[in-house]
């Protein structure tokens, strides 16, 4: 219904918009850890409600998620997933905090993943909203350490209403090679795309 | 409890299993696992709701097991088929959580209460008894229901491993 006409020009124009935005995303992580950050060619696509948590790991694979909601002209919901494993080196490379309990984050280091959350969101979204000149204003973030299957599910409630797909756009970032990862989820609510594509000089038909 | 036949239910999803199977569901956050037993013909029932009623749906053909309001009769109507009595299930409820703190109340995001209200609601219309539930928080939950006990197992990350 979308995606007629041109899907998969329209699909590389997403993964576009997951470029810019990752890209700057990147480049802000990789100075706050003072490391190099990968990131391959983002993907967009239409994904199942029950496939979407299978991307990290499972639906009760234990995630640490960053959520914000997004508002203004492209109103959608934007997670930040790190497995619990890439949190540990992250809060190690930022702070030197070894975490000694897996899986349980003490207020402080809770707070300095939320932050990193914060920082990077805040840099997708402002490079995206450079680019398109829409207005894009992220909410403060809240994170949550759970099954992803959980977690991502409250943010594909706003498809929920609609169909049984999500269009998502998604990002992984790495620093040296595998050792750590991470996946950007950002999911555009269904009214949000016309003015996206119309910003990005698509036709939206 | 090795060798039992496991029957995953899908998120928006439902599905019935008998003879000491189980029923699974897995990563419930703000969606609400209702399940439904019959003690003596030992037919289990589980369903996986992500929203609270149907009337938001903008297509005429939508999944009926998404929603609360069509999911839990349709539900009751399966088990009958397959030979329960309506009198004699009983349900429980598991999942309905808030997983995000947010302080702009949009509706979107109390979406999890909003599940387990509107499920309550459907399973008195149809007089059928709340044997149990672990519902609400801000935590995700995995569940299992055993056909042959209709005991419920509610899995946790924060709090391990629940019985109702």
């Amino acid at each position: 219904m979308l995606f007629k006409r041109s899907a998969a020009f329209k699909m590389d124009v997403l993964k576009e918009v997951g470029n810019i935005g990752a890209g700057n995303a990147a480049t802000a992580l990789a100075k706050l850890i003072d490391k190099p950050v990968d990131m391959p060619v983002p993907q967009a696509s239409l994904v199942g409600f029950d496939d979407i948590a299978d991307r990290v790991g499972g639906s009760e694979q234990v995630v640490v998620a960053v959520f914000l909601r997004v508002e203004g002209d492209v109103p959608g919901n934007l997670f930040i997933i790190i497995d619990t494993d890439s949190a540990n080196k992250l809060l190690h490379h930022l702070l030197g905090i070894r975490v000694v309990q897996i899986g349980f984050f003490s207020e402080l280091e809770s707070s300095a993943l939320s932050e990193i959350g914060n920082i990077l969101a805040g840099s997708y979204l402002s490079s995206l909203a450079d680019f398109t000149k829409l207005s894009m204003m992220p909410t403060v973030p809240s994170m949550t350490i759970d099954m992803a299957g959980a977690v991502l599910t409250s943010g594909l409630l706003q498809f929920g209403q609609m169909g049984d797909d999500a269009l998502l756009i998604e990002t992984t970032f790495q620093e040296n090679g595998e050792s750590m990862c991470g996946h950007f989820f950002f999911i555009p609510d269904p009214e949000s795309l016309e003015p996206l594509f119309r910003a990005l000089g698509v036709p939206f038909e | 409890m090795t060798g039992q036949t496991v029957t995953k239910v899908a998120m928006a999803d439902l599905n019935v299993a008998e003879g000491g199977a189980l029923l699974k569901t897995t990563g419930l956050g703000s969606c609400v696992g209702v399940t439904l037993y019959d003690r003596k013909t030992k037919l289990a029932g589980m369903a996986h709701v992500m929203l609270p009623d149907s009337s938001i749906a903008r297509d005429a053909n939508f999944n009926i097991a998404k929603y609360a309001d069509t999911a839990v009769p349709e539900l009751i109507h399966r088990l009958v088929a397959a030979g329960a009595t309506k009198f004699r299930l009983e349900a429980k409820l598991a999942g309905g959580a808030q997983m995000f703190a947010f302080s702009s109340q949009s509706d979107a995001m109390r979406i999890g209460p909003r599940n387990v209200e509107s499920c309550k609601r459907i399973l008195q219309l149809h007089t059928i008894a709340i044997a149990g539930e672990d519902t609400g928080g801000s935590h995700g939950r995995t569940i299992e229901l055993d056909s042959g006990t209709g005991k419920l197992l509610i899995r946790s990350v924060q709090f391990g491993i629940k019985e109702l």
